[in-house]
C-alpha cells in the first residue's frame, strides 16, 4: 500500500513582541490564538484537532511547558489521540512536521496540530544554560563562564574560520542580507536598514560574534496544522505538501556544544549534513532544486554552515558564497530567510521558518520567489535531534 | 600590562559529580588532570561515561595526563551578569596524551589578542566552591 501524502492546511501566528512585552496574555493563552488562527486558516474548527506533534519536549520557549490536556480544557477539544514530542530542543523545529506526518500516515489521527509559544518574562534566552540546575554532565561546561547558546556557537565559529579562512564579513553579510528581507514586513521587529558600518560597531559579546549576530528574543506563538492530502483538498488552502521531513543525526555531533566533544570537521559544521542526506534522498532532489532556503539562524555562522552541510555550496566554502551575494532574495541564487529570519523579523523556536516556506508554496508570502515549488525548512543546529523538512506544491 | 583573562570568581564556580564523573574531579583535588580509557580496548572518552562507546565495555582507567594541551577553539567573553568588567576566554582544549579528548575550561594570565588555535598551554587548578578544585589552562 502506498503510503498517504501529508499535506500542511493552516498556519497562524500572533503578533510578535519584544521580550516580555506580551504580558498579561498567558503562554497558553498565546499558543491557543496562534492554533485558533491556524485553524481559522485552514478552514477546521478547533474541535476536529485529535493530534498534537511538539518538539523541544514540548517546552514553551525555554523553561515552561506546553501541554495537550491544557489545550483541551482552554480550547474545548473533545478527544486526543495522539500526542508526542521530539526530545532535546530547536533542532526538531521542522522535523516536528514529520513527527505530525507519522501520526497521519499510522492513521493515528486525522488533524494535527505543532505549536511552538515563546514568552520570556522570567527567564530570558540568552543567559538559558546558566540558568538550568547543576548536574554531573553540565558540570563540565558551567564552570568555563559559558552560558548562553551564543557563547558556544562563537567557539565553532571561531574554528571554521580558522579552518577555512572565513571572514567576519561573511557572517555580516548573513544579517544584513536578512535584515533587508524584514524591511517591507509589517510583523518584523527590526524594520531598520543595516549596513556593514553598523555591524562592525556592533558591540562584541561573545568574540568572534557580535550582537548582531545573534537572533532576536521575542514573545509570541506559530502554530501548523497537517493532515492527510485526501482532508487538506477539501479545505480552504491550497496543500502544501510535506514532500520529506527528517529528524535525528550523527554519532559525531551527539551533544554538540553542549560538551564539544565533536571532532574536525563536524566540529564547524551544523550537524545537519545527514539530514540533508536523508531529505534529498527521500524527496529525489538535490540542493540545485531548492528554490527558498529557510535555514534556523539562531547565530549567523551557523547560518552559514548550514549552506555547506545541505550543499548549497561545498564545506569551507560558505564564507566566500554567501560574500558573493548568493543568498540574497534579489539576485542570489539560493534566497534566504526571505521573511527576514530569527535575526530580525521574530524568534519562535524555528516556527517562523515553517510559516514562510508554506507562504512561499502557496505564492502568498511578503517577498514571494516567483514560482517557488520547492521551500527547505531546518531545525537548530543544536544538540540531536537536528532536522529539515522540504514543502512543495501538492 | 593588557587586561588578562580570568576565571569566573572563583567562589561560585560549583561542580556536582556522579559515580562515572568523580574521578575526574577527585583527580584534580589532588592537582592531577584525568581522562577516563577504556581498560577492554584502549579508546578515551571524554565527558566521562558509563559505557566505553567504542566496544561498551565499562572497565575504565583513568589515566594521569601530562597537563599540557592546545587550544583547539575559544571565545572571548568581556563581562557576565553580575560581573560587568570579566573577562573570560573560554576554550576547548586538545591533548597529544589523550588523543580525541576535548575539555572545556578557561584560559587564564593571558591577554585575549594573544590567544591563538593550536597555542601550547598548560594545566593549573585553581579552588572552587565546596572543596573542589577546577583544571583551567595558561600559557606554557
Amino acid at each position: 500500500m502506498r503510503t498517504p501524502d501529508v499535506a500542511i492546511v493552516g498556519v497562524g501566528a500572533t503578533p510578535y513582541y519584544f521580550r516580555g512585552q506580551s504580558y498579561p496574555q498567558t503562554l497558553i493563552e498565546l499558543a491557543g490564538k496562534a492554533i485558533l488562527t491556524a485553524c481559522e486558516d485552514a478552514g477546521i474548527d478547533v474541535t476536529e484537532i485529535d493530534g498534537f506533534a511538539y518538539y523541544s519536549e514540548a517546552g514553551g520557549g525555554y523553561g515552561q511547558k506546553l501541554d495537550t490536556a491544557t489545550f483541551m480544557e482552554t480550547l474545548g477539544i473533545p478527544e486526543v489521540t495522539f500526542s508526542a514530542t521530539l526530545t532535546s530542543g530547536g533542532g526538531g523545529s521542522a522535523g516536528s512536521i514529520g513527527l505530525a506526518r507519522a501520526a497521519l500516515v499510522a492513521g493515528d489521527a486525522t488533524y494535527v496540530v505543532t505549536v511552538m509559544a515563546l514568552q520570556q518574562l522570567k527567564q530570558r534566552l540568552g543567559a538559558v544554560f546558566g540558568a538550568m540546575p547543576l548536574d554531573p554532565q553540565n558540570s563540565f561546561l558551567m564552570p568555563s563562564g559559558l552560558i548562553g547558546p551564543g557563547h558556544l556557537m562563537s567557539i565553532l565559529a571561531r574554528r571554521h574560520m580558522h579552518l577555512y579562512g572565513t571572514r567576519r564579513e561573511a557572517f555580516a553579510e548573513i544579517a544584513i542580507s536578512t535584515r533587508e528581507n524584514a524591511l517591507n514586513r509589517p510583523k518584523a521587529q527590526k524594520r531598520t536598514p543595516l549596513t556593514l558600518e553598523d555591524y562592525f560597531a556592533s558591540p562584541l559579546i561573545a568574540e568572534p560574534l557580535c550582537k548582531l549576530d545573534f537572533c532576536l528574543e521575542t514573545d509570541g506563538a506559530v502554530a501548523v496544522i497537517t493532515t492527510t492530502m485526501d482532508r487538506a483538498r477539501d479545505l480552504r488552502q491550497p496543500p502544501v505538501k510535506v514532500v520529506a521531513a527528517a529528524h535525528g543525526g550523527r554519532r559525531e555531533w551527539g551533544r554538540a556544544f553542549a560538551n564539544f566533544s565533536m571532532l574536525d570537521p563536524d566540529f564547524a559544521s551544523s550537524g545537519n549534513a545527514p539530514i540533508a542526506a536523508q531529505l534529498y534522498r527521500k524527496a529525489g532532489v538535490g540542493p540545485e532544486d531548492i528554490d527558498v532556503a529557510l535555514l534556523y539562524d539562531h547565530f549567523t555562522p551557523m547560518v552559514l554552515m548550514q549552506l555547506e552541510d545541505y550543499g548549497f555550496c561545498k564545506r569551507g566554502e560558505g564564507g566566500p558564497f554567501v560574500e558573493s551575494g548568493a543568498i540574497r532574495y534579489k539576485g542570489g541564487s539560493i534566497p534566504l530567510n526571505t521573511h527576514g529570519g530569527q535575526l530580525s523579523e521574530a524568534y519562535v523556536i524555528g516556527m517562523t521558518h515553517v510559516l514562510e516556506g508554506v507562504e512561499q508554496i502557496r505564492e502568498t508570502a511578503i517577498n514571494q520567489v516567483p514560482g517557488a515549488e520547492l521551500a527547505l525548512v531546518t531545525g537548530g543546529p543544536a544538540t540531536l535531534p537536528v532536522s529539515g523538512l522540504i514543502l512543495g506544491r501538492a | 600590562m593588557t587586561a588578562q583573562a580570568t576565571t569566573l570568581p572563583t567562589d561560585t564556580i560549583r561542580i556536582t559529580t556522579d559515580a562515572w564523573t568523580e574521578p575526574y574531579w577527585e583527580g584534580a583535588k589532588d592537582e592531577r588532570l584525568v581522562a577516563p580509557r577504556c581498560a577492554a580496548c584502549g579508546t578515551f572518552r571524554f565527558p566521562p561515561s558509563a559505557f566505553c562507546p567504542e566496544c561498551r565495555s565499562q572497565d575504565t582507567e583513568w589515566v594521569s595526563l601530562s597537563g599540557r594541551a592546545s587550544v583547539f577553539s575559544f571565545s572571548v567573553v568581556r563581562g557576565h551578569p553580575g560581573h560587568p568588567d570579566l573577562l573570560l576566554v573560554p576554550a576547548v582544549f586538545e591533548f597529544a596524551d589523550a588523543p580525541g579528548v576535548h575539555i572545556v575550561s578557561n584560559i587564564i594570565d593571558a591577554a585575549p589578542e594573544d590567544v591563538t588555535i593550536g597555542m601550547p598551554v598548560e594545566v593549573v587548578f585553581v579552588d572552587i566552591a565546596d572543596g573542589w578544585k577546577l583544571p583551567v589552562f595558561r600559557p606554557a
